[in-house]
This record gives C-alpha cells, structure tokens and sequence, in this order.
C-alpha cells in the first residue's frame, strides 16, 4: 500500500472523519457568515454603481459566486465519484451524495438570481440566454443525480449508481455548454450579460472574490455535517457509531440534570 | 467442452431479439402512434394556420421522435430483467459490452428506424417547408442511435426498479439536450437559408465517440444495478 | 490412488473468508471452503441465510464484501467472468414466446455446448423430447423448470450452481435431478447445490455447508 492510499484509509476511517468534521464545520460557518457580511457590505454598499446596469447589477455578489459553486459542487462531486467507484472508498461515496443537495441549492440560487436580474434589464423574468440555460440543464443533471439516489433501496448501491450517473454528466456538461452556446448564436439571444468579458472594477472584484470564498466555506460546512450523518446512516451498527450516540445522549442527560 | 466464438454469441442474441420483436410485433408500432398524436395535438393546441406550424415542423417533429424513444427505452433491458435472461447475458464469457452493444443495435432497429421512416410523414401533416425534408431525416439518422445510446446507459442504472418511468425521464433528458439541440438546430439552420452541415457533423462525431464508450458505461452501469 | 491425484490439481471452487454484507448488514460469512472435481456439495440454511445470495457471489454476479473466490486456482474477477460456471437461479431465463429449443439454441449460441451434446439432446436428456417446438408458456412450472435444468445441462462448464433445483419438481424429476449430478460428477465435474428442508439427493452423503443467520 502506498502512502497516499494509506492516507487516505487514515483520513477515511469513518471514526476520524466523523471527529474532525464535528470540529471543523463550526469553523467553516463561522468564516463564511463573518466573510459573507463584509463581502455583503462591500458589495452592496461600498461598490460603486454600474454607470450602465445601475443598482441592479449589484446582483452578482450573490448571482456570480453560487453559480461557480454550482460548478465547483458538481466537478466535487464527480471527483469524488470516481474515486469511490474506482478504489471503493465509502467515505468518498458519501462525499459525493452529500455534495450534491448543497450544488443543487446553489444552482437553484443561481437561476432564481438570475431571473430577478433579468426582469429590470431584458424587461422579462426568464430569457434563453446561454448561461441559464446551461444553468437550467444543470440544475436538472444534480436533480437526476439526487433522484437516483434516492430511489435505490441499498445505500452503497445507489451511491455507486448515482456516483456513475454524476460521472457521466460531467462528460456531457462541456458539451452542454458548447451546444447551448451554439444554439444561442444560431437564434440571436440577448447579448447583454450579467458578467461579460468586461473589466472589472477594483471595488466590485474584491467583494465578489470574498463572497466567494464565503459560498465555498459555507459548502464545506455544510458538507461535513452532511457526510456526518451520512456516516452514523451507514454504520449505525458499528461500534463506534453506537459509542457517540450513547455519548451523546449521556451529555444530553447531564446538561438537563445541571439545568 | 468447448464455448462458443464472440461472433456465434453476439449472432445468436441478435437473432433471439429479433425473434422476440417479431412475435410481439404489435407492440412495435406503438412508438409511430404515440409520435404520431404528439404532432397531432399541436395543430389542435396552436391552430391549424400553415405558416405557424411550418415554422415549427422540424422542432415539434425531433421531440416526439424523442419522446417516442424515451418511451420505448423501457423495454430495452426489463424482460430480461424480469426473467433472468440479463443474469445469464452477464454471465457469459464474451465481453458484456458486445452484447449489449447489439441488444441496443436490435432496439435501435426496430423502434427508431420505423420512427424515422414515418418523419417525413410527420413532417407533412405540419407543412414542413422544402428545405427540411432531406435534412430532418438525415438529422434523426444521425440523433436517434446517440439517444439509444446515451439512454441505454440510464435505462442500466435503473433496471432493478418498479416504477422508473418518471425516474428515467429525468435522468435521459438533460443528457439529450446537446443531441436535440444539433438535430433540431441543423433543420432549422436549413429552414432559414443557413448553412446545416456543421451541426449534422458534430452529431456525427459525438456518434462515433457514443459507439465506442456507451457500450462500455452501460456494462458499467449494469454490474452496478445487479449487484 | 485417484483421489489424491485429484486433491493435488487445485481445487475447482475454492472460498476462503468469503463474506457479504448488504447495507453493511452481514448476510454470510466469512466462509471457507473447496469444492474439488466429482463433488456434490449441499449448502444448508433456513430462509434468509444468504444460499442464493452465496450462490451469485460465487458466480460472480455479486462481488464479496471480503474474502476471494478461485476457480481452479485462478481469482475469480467481476472484469473477467470465468467460462466454467453455470447457475440456475429463481429466475429460468427462459423466454416465455420462445419455444424450449429456441430457448437452447440462444443458450448455446452464447456460452457454446458441451462436446457430444446439443440442443435437442439437452432436452431429451431432461425427459422432454416430444416438447421442442412447445412454447415455454405453454409449459408447467415443472417443465419449465426442466428447461432450465437442459441448459445447465447444455453448458460446457464444469462447475455447476443450482439454487433450489428440487422446487417445483415431482417425484421423477426429482430422481432425474440426481441422475444429471451424478453425471455430472462422474465425468469430473462438480455441482454446489442449495436446498431448505427435505433434501433429495440420493446416491451417498453428500458434503453440507451449513450457512447460520448470525445476526443478533
């Protein structure tokens, strides 16, 4: 066994994980609330306005960073797909299924922040532009990534199923993307965008790039307490999914006895 | 003892699944008749105004092929399922992508060929203009065996489940957005006087990429479900 | 002597720690055994301890969640099924439009036939010559159950699975299931079969692999 297949049986031991995801994901809220609300202020108050979208534009500090986290949520999860169908590593599955609810929520984001920016800019709330439809396709290639999942009765197996589903649409979203730019071309769709090839203000790009770094520390909060009870699902049985919620519920006990 | 060639072994199949379409053969216009009242109903929702549904003939005559095919998806793998035959498939010594590869070739065959044959059919019934009546044809020669084929994959991933229909749907359709968007764009591309060879030459390149690895992801996908 | 000459080629199924746990659940195991060339060998449980689940593990279909399975002497993987098994399970696969020799004939066609045997003497061989051309619907539970037997029969392999051979059969086909495995023994092949309740097999005390539920 080499060392990083070692490592990864340390760090994937679900004991360990468990333990530091539980000290972790606080820290990871912490950040992206505290990150959130400057990059929220810098944004929101600090930016100056858009000589050419007005106010509205000020969208993007929301719109902008949860689709590349739709984006990112999904190469994550696909990644992480593979490497559980490959090298069989249960901690990897249940990585993957748990980043796939959080991905969907901020496609999901993506396209209703979307449409509330089109509505002042094109006059409508939905329009065939590029970017939402590949969004749109997005949000149902997570939607069928998470429909399988559910509807197979055994964990590990639908994990693995849905895990190849997830593989399989990440080959195809290049060519969703490439398809829909095409087609968008072939039918002359709006050419005003949320975030063109445009320079960017020095003002407007520092508090995109926090409210960034925010959704992405938000994502792993979140994921880690997901992949949390993802792993007390799968081994309930085991010896030391039983001990933490003996613990647990002795803890409880003794703070409402000293309370 | 001796076991059969690849060959023999991928004949032998062909040749079952034929014999089992031939003997249901009245479930095998089904597709026509659904495809057919899906273009029926839109002359009936829109007006029967011939300039209107020239506009749209090519487009609305692509998604109920499609929507035909996603239908008859469902049989592709679950009497096999059902009857423990795909156990037996699996089990074999000959490579289980080649197998599947011609269960999906016989399928192809004998649900999306007749499907395009009544297109141009189809097409008529909503005033198709001139210019698409050799592309739209062409176009769903090339789409309909990447949709089998990209829809075999899914149909795998879902084979051991009761009611997949809904499910299944969901899986295919975001998969197919690409091939829907280059077939159909190719008729309307011809429609309005552009050039159509390029969208009908990407569609071709991703068929041959899908040929290749399809068969392969669906064998994947297979082991997957019936373990 | 033969039977040393026989223990010294590797086994032709051997289970060493072969466990499988659905949903982390164990349904048998760890096991282990071997299973050498003119064995019978009963696997002996109640229902829900796991002999079909063991029998699609050891014919690849399931992959074990420990432990490994070889086929004279070589692993046993999901990425290269081995030729030398066949296994009947609940399900016949047979095609119910098709009749019992077409059935055969794709049976044949896609894992091949066993020197000096063919489709129709399969069925001969399994007591139903005058059915080739009945369509398998048409046929009893009994019968069809026979057509599936042809087709193990059929198979050129020399391991043979048979999960619950004995349902659904009558008295005689009872007695023509022992006569095919001793057979098939006598020629050097072996045969794993799974039974709950009254046990059939006649000629000699066979070998028994008792699966317990150890779930608590």
């Amino acid at each position: 066994m080499n060392s990083l297949t070692l490592w990864f049986h340390k760090i994937g031991s679900p004991r360990t994980f468990y333990r530091i995801a539980g000290a972790v994901a606080p820290w990871c809220y912490g950040a992206a609330l505290a990150l959130g609300a400057v990059g929220l202020y810098g944004g929101l108050v600090l930016a100056p306005t858009d000589y050419q979208q007005g106010d509205a534009y000020r969208i993007i500090f929301i719109h902008v960073p949860c689709a590349w986290m739709g984006l990112f949520a999904y190469i994550f999860m696909a990644a992480n797909a593979f490497i559980a169908l490959v090298w069989r590593i249960k901690l990897s599955e249940i990585l993957s299924m748990a980043s796939a609810p959080v991905g969907a929520a901020f496609t999901f984001i993506t396209l209703v922040t979307g449409s509330l920016w089109g509505k002042p800019m094109w006059g409508t709330w939905w329009t065939w532009d590029a970017r939402l439809t590949s969004e749109l396709v997005l949000l149902f290639l997570y939607l069928g990534v998470i429909g399988l999942y559910h509807a197979i009765e055994d964990r590990r197996q639908a994990a693995r199923a849905a895990g190849f589903l997830a593989l399989i649409g990440i080959v195809n979203l290049p060519i969703v993307h490439f398809s829909v730019n095409w087609w968008n071309t072939l039918h002359q769709g709006s050419t005003v965008r949320l975030l063109g090839p445009s320079k960017i203000d020095a003002a407007m790009l520092w508090p995109l790039l926090t409210m960034a770094l925010a959704t992405h520390l938000y994502f792993f909060g979140s994921l880690l307490l997901r992949t949390r009870i993802g792993l007390l699902e799968l081994d309930g049985g085991k010896d030391w999914a039983r001990s933490i919620a003996l613990g647990e519920s002795h803890e409880r006990a003794g703070a409402r006895t000293h309370g | 003892m001796k076991s059969g060639t690849t060959f023999a072994a991928c004949a032998a199949l062909i040749r079952r699944d034929l014999t089992l379409i031939w003997r249901r053969r009245g479930d095998a216009l089904n597709p026509i008749l659904f495809a057919l009242i899906v273009v029926a109903l839109f002359p009936l929702a829109l007006g029967p105004e011939p300039e209107n549904l020239r506009r749209i003939a090519a487009g609305v005559v692509f998604v109920a092929i499609l929507l035909a095919g996603l239908l008859a998806l469902d049989t592709l793998f679950r009497g096999d399922y059902e009857d423990g035959s795909l156990e037996q498939l699996v089990l074999s010594p000959h490579p289980l992508s080649l197998l599947l590869a011609c269960k999906i070739a016989v399928h192809w065959l004998t649900t999306a060929l007749p499907l395009i044959a009544v297109a141009p059919l189809l097409g008529e019934l909503l005033h198709q203009s001139e210019a698409v009546r050799w592309v739209l044809p062409t176009a769903l020669l090339l789409a309909t065996p990447l949709l089998s084929l990209i829809g075999a994959v899914c149909v795998a991933l879902t084979v051991g489940m009761q009611r997949s229909g809904m499910l299944l749907a969901l899986l295919v359709l975001p998969l197919y957005v690409p091939v829907l968007i280059f077939g159909a764009g190719a008729c309307n591309a011809a429609q309005i006087g552009l050039p159509y060879a390029a969208p009908l030459l990407w569609l071709g390149a991703a068929l041959v990429l899908a040929l290749v690895l399809a068969p392969l992801a669906c064998a994947a996908a297979l082991r997957i479900s019936l373990s | 002597m033969p039977t040393n000459e026989l223990h010294e080629r590797p086994a032709l199924l051997e289970a060493r720690g072969l466990a499988f746990a659905r949903n982390d659940e164990p349904i048998f195991g760890p096991l282990d055994f071997a299973l050498h060339a003119g064995e019978v060998v009963l696997i002996e449980g109640d229902n829900g301890t796991g002999k079909s689940t063991l029998l699609r593990v050891l014919s690849g279909l399931l992959e074990p969640t420990s432990g490994e399975i070889r086929l004279n002497g070589e692993p046993l993987t999901l990425a290269r099924l081995s030729p030398q098994v066949a296994l009947l399970s609940h399900q016949t696969g047979l095609k119910v439009e098709l009749t019992a020799l077409e059935n055969l004939r794709f049976a044949a066609g896609l894992g091949g036939q066993r020197a000096g045997m063919s489709p129709p003497t399969a069925l001969a061989g399994v007591g139903l010559d005058g059915y080739a051309d009945v369509p398998v619907r048409q046929l009893s539970a009994g019968q069809k159950k026979r057509v599936a037997l042809a087709r193990v029969l059929l198979a050129p392999v020399g391991l043979w699975l048979l999960d619950e051979p004995y349902a659904n059969l009558d008295l005689d086909g009872i007695h023509l299931v022992n006569r095919l495995l001793e057979q098939h023994a006598s020629r050097g092949g072996a045969a794993l079969i799974t039974s709950h309740g009254a046990y059939a097999y006649t000629s000699g005390t066979p070998r028994r692999i008792p699966l317990k539920a150890d779930r608590p």
